[in-house]
This record gives C-alpha cells, structure tokens and sequence, in this order.
C-alpha cells in the first residue's frame, strides 16, 4: 500500500480539496467530551482527536428513519425520488467503526442485496483517522484496532502529521488533487510510526477474551447471570442505537390525509424493545426482559461467530458510555468467563 | 468507497409487485382463502415457488405481513393464501372487497427440501392454522404421487367448524393411495365421520419405518412438544422432522431482524428446520 505524509498545517487544504469528492462529514465537538458526525461548513469546526461520536457512521448509511416507498392505490410502491447519489466524504472514521461499516457490509449484501445501503456505501468515501484508546476502548480484544481496508484514505496522527495509507484509487486522486501538501515518508517517520505503534497496546484499560467465548456461552446459556441483567436492564434500547453493527429496523406505512396515498418508511429497532418478536395474535417469543438482553448477547458474541466467523461486537465502548443502567458488555463477559461465577 | 459498485444489483429487494384478489373462499370463522392474480402479465409466467415458502402481502396503506403459500406450483396461474384476520394487516386485508388489489413480494424462505424427500415415505402432521402451509406441500406431493412411498396426513381441528380445508380434506378419505387421518378434539353432536381425539392419538392408527420416512410437523406451538415426544418415540432420525415455524418475518430477507432464533433467522434460514437445528438453537421451540 502506498504510504504518504501530510504535514498538518497542510490538513485544512487537504480537507478543503474533498469538497470536490462530495459533502464533507466529519467529528465535531458538541459539549465535553461529546462528539458527532456532522456537515462541515466551518472546516475549524472539525475535531479528529476525538473518542466516540454519539452514533457511529452507520446513520449515513441507514438512516436512523427513512422512506423505503411511496404508496398510491393507483401506482403502488414507488421508491423515492430522494438523491441517494448525492456524494459524500466522511474524514476521521476510527479502525473500530470501518469494521463496524464491513460488518454492516456482510449483512446487507448476500443473496438479497439492500441498494438503499450500498448506494449509499458506494457514493460515500471514507477517511480513517488513528486514534488514542480511552478506558471505554476494547476494540484491540475484538480485533478490530487495525484496518487492512473498507477506507480510501486512513490517517495515522503522527504528532505533527498524518500517515497517509492510499487504499482506493478515488483516494490515490484525493491525494494527486493536491499532490503539492504532501512529502515522501523519510526514515524517521518509519521510526515514529512504529514508536507509535509499539507503544499502543499499553493505552487499553480494558479487554475481553474471544478464546473459546461462544463455546462458554453455550454452557452458559442458563446461566443466572441473564435473570440479573434482566433486573438491570432497562430495555431502553440505547445500545443499539448507539452501536455500530446492529442494524434492526422496523418497517411502518404512513398514510397521507388524504387517507389514501402515504410513505413506507424504516426506522432503526432494537432487539431489547418488547415488541421486537411479536406475532400476529399476541404470541411473544421474547417476553421476558432477561431474554431480550440475552439474546442480543448471544446474537452479538455467539449467533454472529456462527454466522460470518467473528462476533459483531466491535469493541467501541459506546454501550459502555451511553447505557442509562450502567451495563457493561465488558464486565458482563468478564463475569461469564470467570471461573468462580456460578 | 468505490469499491462497491459491484455489490449494487439493479432490483429493489423491498418492491411489492401488484396483485389483484380473483376469489375469496371463506374457510372457518376468521379464515378466507385468497385467490390473489399478478397484475403484470410476466410476474405470471415467472412467479414460482416451492412448497413451504411464504410471501410478505401489503394491503396499501395499512402494512404489510408474513404470509405461507397454502397452494401447489403444481397449479399456477393463481397463488392461494390462507389468511387468518388477527393482526392490522389481515384485519384491513378481510374489509377489501373482491377484485381489490394488494402487494405481494416473493417467495421467500427455505420451502420443504422436496427433492431429498422423493423416493420417502412421508408424514404430513397439522394443526389448526397449520395445515395452511402443510396444504401446499400436500398438493405438490399429490400431484407428482409417483415419486413418492406412502402418504399419510394427520389433521387435528378443534372441533368440525374449526377444521380448515374440511371438506377438500375429507374428499381424500377416498383415496386409496394415501392415508388421511382427520381428527377433532371434541365432537359434542356425535357428527363427526371420523377419529375424535387429540392429534397425537392417530399415531396409533400408523405404522412407521423411521429408515425412509420424513416427519412434517406445523401446528400451535403446544402442539410440537406432543407430536415430537411421538415421533421420537418411533425412532425417526431428528433431522428428519421438519417443522415450519413461525415468527415476525417483517424484511423476508435477512435484513430486519426480527424474526431471529437462536442465531438463524427464519425468513431465509427457514422457516423450514429440522428437529435438529432446534436442538441446536435455543428457543426455537
């Protein structure tokens, strides 16, 4: 892979330069230690040395609601005329969330492919950016603290520049557009870059161990630890709103007032609201709370292993941070894990 | 990522084609078979479908809902569905008038695995609403008889007026190239031609060689753990029980969610699986 340096004083150009490649998306600072993707007007409004969004990139691409239809009783279903070909660039996408988008990539591909996904994942350029875990980071545990691909451009923070991997050829032009920021990567750069590197696996505060975990989860499916987390949970669905890889969503029509003609739209769902496996008549497969966060355990950290040989969980803390109950996947794993826990 | 462009199909996996309810038969209280008839001309010719696969049906500005085939790609031209009217979309779906037109996308799911049925002995077991999807599989097996042993259908009503099918059903008491076994848990009037009794009791009326039989079982969830005990009993290999389940099929298409068990979801892992992919994921049944 091609490797360049951006010095940053040379970052605003750069970023500047994209607009032509699409709308520029990017971190901004909302309060304290609070950041989201958001359209950058104001480029000194952008924040790469950031932690967490509150989201992850996932809203651009499935929208938290969207409209999948138009309904007449005349012309039936017709897909919106919304501008899904509208480009974007999306700058400072950490490791964790790429793979949060790849894992999104596996389940709205396969044999029914979703185009209101992928047109939005092909119209979209990515710019990754390094990052510095905090005490809410385990994505080193759920290997996804390096990413081999799934961006055109990554940015590895190198103090007074950036590392520039070019994976794409729309990032090769990204870079040629302003070939004149850029330097050649010299002898000491390689020396800091793996300073740097060697360095990053002292920053993680907490972690997990994959070894063997759908196995013991399995002879722990009747474990008491479900009935607790049940007590605790509050069923808000939060964590899945804020998580990178769950991609639930519920499907309503709206009608106009004209009582006829309407929307059918999507909105974002979780697997912890009560009426996720309703059936028609009453029947509920997932009545009980307990069950509820055990299944999105086991989806997450078992079902998906099963399913595309690695679990969905991507290790970006944001259930950690936003849970209103304090659950902690890390804490709830450790727990099962543990020898001593009955 | 530009990447993706490869990836990107030209369909919209979520485009309901048109259809046009042709007949309306009503069945037992609560229940009507819809004979429905694609707008589009090709959707015709091109629609096709193995038995035990479902549809997702719109009723234009109500929503839409999971529903089994209950007629045989042995007979196309018109696809039947037998609707019970318990939720917002089949409440809205009974108050349509003949001739209306709804959505339909499809087939989707697994179906029964024919094929590997073939040169078998078959054991078809319902119950109630059950038999809705179990009649596609009925018919298909019917119409090519030859490739097939021995047939025998075991259906449990609760009582006669609550039997769907009933009188389809109680023709093939005629047939001597299958065995049909009908059954009502009460028969208060002392009308009923046949057995009376739970399902279960028929299996007292049959013999089983486990060797080259194939169970299907649909019907309540109370139902399974009854008829399961039975054919356990008789020695039929696990995954030679198949049972068509239900859940919220919402997308059809792996995409939504919400018709997850265990880790499979039921609209393209099933919703047809074998007593042995229930062994395997919790609280499938």
């Amino acid at each position: 892979m091609q490797i360049v340096k951006l010095p940053k004083e040379n970052l605003d150009k750069f970023v500047g330069s994209l607009s032509k490649f699409g709308e520029i998306h990017a971190p901004i600072k909302k309060d304290e230690n609070t950041y989201l993707f958001s359209k950058i007007e104001d480029l000194s409004k952008i924040e790469l040395n950031y932690n967490r969004t509150i989201l992850p990139p996932k809203k651009y691409f499935l929208p938290p609601t969207e409209t999948i239809f138009r309904f007449s009783p005349e012309k039936g279903y017709e897909p919106p005329k919304d501008n899904l070909n509208r480009k974007y660039v999306l700058l400072g996408v950490h490791s964790c969330d790429i793979h949060g988008l790849k894992i999104l990539d596996l389940v709205f591909s396969g044999t029914y492919v979703d185009n209101y996904y992928f047109t939005r994942r092909k119209n979209t350029s990515i710019i990754g950016v390094s990052c510095i875990p905090d005490d809410m980071c385990f994505c080193r545990s759920m290997e996804t603290d390096f990413v081999e691909d799934g961006f055109d451009l990554f940015l590895s923070d190198m103090d007074d520049s950036y590392l520039v991997r070019i994976a794409t050829s729309l990032g090769d032009d990204m870079v040629r557009a302003s070939q004149s920021l850029f330097k050649e990567v010299d002898k000491e750069d390689i020396a800091e870059y793996k300073r740097k590197s060697n360095e990053m696996k002292n920053y993680f505060k907490i972690g997990l161990e994959l070894y063997n975990l759908p196995e013991i989860m399995d002879l722990e499916y009747e474990s008491k630890i479900w009935g607790e987390m049940g007590e605790k949970c509050l069923s808000c669905g939060t964590c899945s709103m804020v998580c990178p890889t769950c991609y639930c969503y519920d499907v309503f029509d709206e009608l106009n007032l004209d009582g006829k003609t309407g929307e059918r739209r999507r909105r974002w769902d979780s697997c912890l609201f009560k009426d996720h496996a309703l059936v028609a008549g009453g029947l509920n497969f997932r009545k009980e709370r307990s069950s509820r966060v055990k299944n999105r355990y086991f989806h997450k950290q078992r079902g998906f292993v099963a399913q595309y040989g690695r679990p969905s969980c991507v290790g970006c803390g944001r259930c950690i941070q936003s849970c209103p109950a304090k659950v902690d996947i890390v804490e709830v794993i450790t727990k099962i894990r543990s020898v001593d826990y009955e | 990522m530009s990447n993706y462009s490869a990836k990107s199909g030209a369909d919209n996996i979520y485009q309901p084609s048109l259809a046009r309810i042709v007949r309306i038969l009503p069945q037992i209280k609560d229940h009507r078979l819809f004979e429905l008839r694609f707008e589009d001309p090709e959707m015709r010719r091109s629609f096709t479908y193995n038995p035990g696969q479902f549809v997702e049906l719109s009723v234009i500005g109500t929503g839409e809902a999971p529903v089994s085939i209950s007629s045989s790609p042995t007979r196309p031209g018109v696809l039947e569905l037998c609707v019970r009217k318990i939720g917002r979309v089949t409440e809205a779906l009974f108050r349509l008038p003949l001739n209306s037109v709804v959505g339909l996308r499809g087939p989707y799911g697994n179906g029964f695995p024919v094929e590997a049925m073939e040169r078998n002995n078959l054991l078809i077991v319902a119950g109630g609403l059950g038999m809705a999807p179990l009649r596609s599989l009925l018919w298909y097996v019917l119409d090519n008889r030859s490739k097939f042993k021995e047939i025998i259908l075991m259906f449990g009503a609760k009582i006669s007026e609550e039997m769907l099918f009933k009188f389809e059903l109680l023709s093939l008491l005629d047939r001597t190239d299958m065995k049909c076994l009908l059954t009502v848990d009460k028969d208060e009037e002392g009308t009923w031609p046949v057995q009376v009794g739970v399902v279960t009791r028929l299996f007292d009326f049959v013999e089983i060689d486990p060797e080259i039989t194939y169970a299907i079982v649909c019907g309540p969830p109370i139902m399974y753990k009854f008829v399961l005990e039975k054919l356990l009993e008789r020695n039929l290999p696990k995954d030679r029980i198949l049972m068509s389940l239900e859940r919220r099929m919402k997308c059809g298409v792996g995409k939504c969610g919400h018709c997850s068990v265990g880790y499979k979801y039921t609209c393209i892992d099933g919703p047809i699986f074998t007593y042995w992919d229930a062994i395997n994921l919790p609280e499938m049944i």
